[in-house]
């Protein structure tokens, strides 16, 4: 039967890839995108669009593409997301639109992310910009945190003739999509940086090197900077380590620090001066996407990279792809295995860890089986360096310094999630901040929602 | 940019530098510090702030060139301008936060070892603003290292200066200094003392023994500065802790140091080859057994 399968997308080579930090999905070409768009059926009701966090209309774009009216799916796309060149590379659509999608039924659901990819960057390459607002409407918006919540947030509210700044604490804009997410999935020159500029030329300003809670406080922001009011997208926060012995010794990071090293400071080029650890056996602990990341990072930089994971593949919480990819590239997984102590030399170095096997039990709080360790099962993997992909804990930076804003009992920012609002007046927040770490595309939903919120706010 | 408003040598290999910063300026408070990039491919380098000046907008940070990154940083002059100049960071002082008048009835000393006068003084200056007069002790491996010496006296109680090779003030180390003064009388109940590590580590077990609370500041390696990255994490007690958020300030007495300065020696190697191709500049054609220069 025709149309069961999708237009493959062309990638580089597993073996090529695994050392550079080229992309390694190139996209479709404009043939590809156009017969891949002809695969959609323009359902009357669709269900993709309903599993979108921000509404794309998403046989609208399509359709757009089969026309050849690039452009216009470029507008289509613009009207419900700010960052289409990274949503289209970084989100988990075989959970949200792809996994709705009818086509899936039988045969491959219609390659949305790769679609939408493909149109953001021919208006990129076109130089095709959003649409800029008419006219200023007065009121000034102060947003903190120049990640996916902060810049969607940002960009909305510019298009409705808000004065917008976003504060970044870093020196440079893009949060996770700079600092965290690395060059082969998300090119910074060629994607992040021409989408920060495209929230720029809304008219946005940013402002780095602010910490808000240290340099100035959101009070400060409301009562002396003229703010009328403030978005909170201030991201994650500390990353988390598992308290076990050795975790303090050499050559033990964080993810946040490796790929921080990697993609923002560009340890790993050698004309840039910070330093970045070099190893030659890494083991990295964790599933979920960032660990993925700093795996292959670790693989990109030589070495040889394993995966610790205390379940199994099924409850990987990464990106399908990058399982895929990962694996593809000769990253090793060890499935059902849970780190119990990192082993140090006499210098405080990581000589390796040792780790006891899993079996799944009963289902935990998430839903998903709850992993025993296995009696006597100890073994020892040799490792130069552990780098701890966890999740986080929130930044107490913002919520220690703003009397009067509502967290929660894990210190997360409380939030509504349809407006954003806080329990302090005029101030907003969503993302990371609220939620604990989750993906760009929710962060990007909530900054949306939060724009909304301080536009009814500010238009009573 | 951050412009420089005055970079001077207060030593031979020590030096000052007044920095257009106006809103780090404004909030920060002593005991936190600053994070200070130079350009485009330059590392963040935290400093801690050595003085403020709220009306010029200016901070005050005083360093010795030890990797390549400060001895660049060292080469700019007034009027140059510095690319990231981000703080205040970490949290003040205990002394600047806590109560004031359980503050007053406390007898304190302050130890400061090289290039650690200069975060000594902004907090000694505080106290006395606030009514405190605070001791302090100056060690220096040699008289012409000795800093600040009379700034501090114009702010201090006592100023005890004490130099390795007794070439001026007292002769040896700060931990003797601590215990002549003791010996000769002095009382002190509260101790703060900063300087590089293995000087720490010392002053606190004199002060253990001496049964003297003391408060150091810490300098592990950092990248961001603002929590996210877990770099700087320390042992202090039985809790792991971030400097940049929890500290840099810890009670002395619980840290251990043996792990820091193992921390901090972490990329000693690639530092070196970096410093060494900064220094050989154009006539860098390897040596360091890294480039491949020399193949």
């Amino acid at each position: 039967m025709e149309g069961l399968k999708r237009v493959p997308v062309r990638e580089q080579a597993p073996k090529v890839r695994a050392a550079n930090f080229e992309e390694v999905c190139l996209g479709y070409n404009k043939e590809e995108a156009v017969e891949e768009a002809k695969r959609c059926l323009q359902c009357k009701k669709p269900m993709c669009s309903q599993g979108c966090p921000v509404s794309i209309d998403i046989p609208g774009f399509i359709a757009k593409i089969v026309e050849e009216d690039f452009a216009g799916a470029y507008e289509v796309l613009t009207a419900s997301s700010s960052l289409p060149a990274v949503c289209g590379r970084v989100c988990p659509q075989e959970t949200q639109c792809e996994g709705k999608c009818i086509r899936g039924k039988k045969g491959d659901p219609v390659s949305i992310g790769k679609l939408e990819r493909f149109v953001a960057d021919w208006a990129r390459e076109n130089g095709i910009k959003p649409k800029k607002a008419d006219h200023a409407n007065g009121k000034k918006v102060a947003v903190i945190g120049s990640g996916p919540a902060g810049l969607s947030c940002a960009g909305d509210l510019a298009k409705l003739g808000y004065e917008v700044t976003i504060f970044e604490a870093l020196h440079e804009a893009g949060g996770v999509l700079t600092y965290g997410i690395p060059e082969f999935r998300l090119p910074k020159d060629a994607v992040v940086k021409p989408e920060v500029e495209n929230v720029k030329s809304l008219g946005v300003k940013i402002e780095t090197d602010v910490i808000i809670g240290k340099s100035v406080t959101i009070d400060e922001l409301l009562e002396e900077e003229g703010f009328d009011a403030v978005f909170i997208g201030s991201g994650a926060g500390l990353p988390m380590f598992m308290g076990i012995p050795g975790e303090n010794a050499n050559g033990v990071f964080s993810a946040n620090e490796y790929l921080t090293r990697s993609n923002l400071m560009k340890a790993r080029l050698e004309d840039y001066a910070t330093p970045m650890p070099v190893s030659k056996k890494a083991v990295i602990v964790g599933g979920g996407n960032v660990a993925m990341d700093a795996a292959r990072t670790a693989l990109r930089l030589g070495a040889e990279s394993h995966i610790v994971y205390r379940r199994s593949e099924a409850e990987l919480p990464a990106r399908a792809e990058e399982v895929h990819h990962a694996k593809e590239e000769g990253v090793i997984f060890n499935l059902l295995t849970n780190p119990t102590e990192i082993l140090t030399d006499e210098n405080g170095w990581v000589k390796g860890i040792r780790c006891i096997r899993m079996e799944l039990g009963e289902p935990d709080a998430s839903g998903r089986r709850r992993p025993v360790p296995l009696e006597g099962s100890e073994f020892e993997i040799e490792a130069d360096a552990v780098i701890m992909s966890l999740g986080t804990s929130p930044n107490p930076l913002i919520s220690s310094t703003t009397a009067g804003l509502e967290t929660n009992r894990k210190k997360c920012i409380v939030a509504e999630a349809e407006n954003g609002k806080t329990s302090k007046d005029g101030v907003y927040a969503g993302g990371d901040a609220v939620t604990g770490a989750a993906t760009v595309i929710l962060a990007m939903e909530a900054g949306r929602a939060g724009a909304k919120g301080i536009h009814e706010f500010l238009s009573k | 940019m951050f412009k420089i408003l005055r970079a001077e040598h207060l030593a031979e290999n020590i030096i000052l530098m007044d920095v257009e910063a106006k809103r780090v300026a404004k909030s920060c408070l002593p005991g936190q510090f600053i994070i200070v990039r130079l350009d485009e491919k330059g590392e963040r380098i935290p400093l801690t702030i050595a003085d403020y000046d709220r009306e010029k907008g200016t901070v005050t940070i005083v360093f010795q060139p030890i990797g390549a990154s400060t001895h660049q940083l060292a080469e700019l002059k007034a009027g140059d301008a510095l690319l990231d100049f981000v703080g205040p960071l970490g949290q003040p002082s205990d002394l600047i936060t806590g109560d004031l008048e359980e503050t007053k009835k406390k007898k304190i000393l302050f130890v400061a070892g090289g290039v650690g006068t200069a975060p000594v003084y902004p907090q000694v200056k505080w106290l006395h603003e606030h009514g405190i007069a605070a001791d302090v002790i100056i060690g220096s491996k040699t008289k012409s290292l000795v800093i600040m010496e009379e700034m501090m006296k114009e702010v201090a109680g006592n100023v005890y200066v004490t130099t390795d090779d007794g070439s001026y003030g007292r002769s040896g180390m700060v931990t003797k200094a601590i215990e002549d003064l003791v010996a000769e009388g002095k009382e002190y109940d509260h101790c703060v003392a900063i300087g590089p590590m293995i000087m720490m580590k010392f002053c606190c077990l004199t002060t253990k023994k001496l049964g003297i609370h003391t408060i150091v500041s810490m300098n592990p390696i950092m990248v961001d500065g603002t929590g996210m990255c877990g770099a700087c994490r320390l042992s202090v007690g039985d809790t792991v802790k971030f400097a940049c958020v929890d500290g840099p300030e810890f009670d002395g007495h619980l840290i251990n140091f043996d792990e820091a300065m193992k921390r901090q020696a972490m990329y000693r190697t690639e530092e070196g080859r970096k410093l060494l191709a900064f220094q050989e500049g154009d006539t860098h054609h390897g040596g360091c057994g890294h480039c491949g220069g020399d193949k």
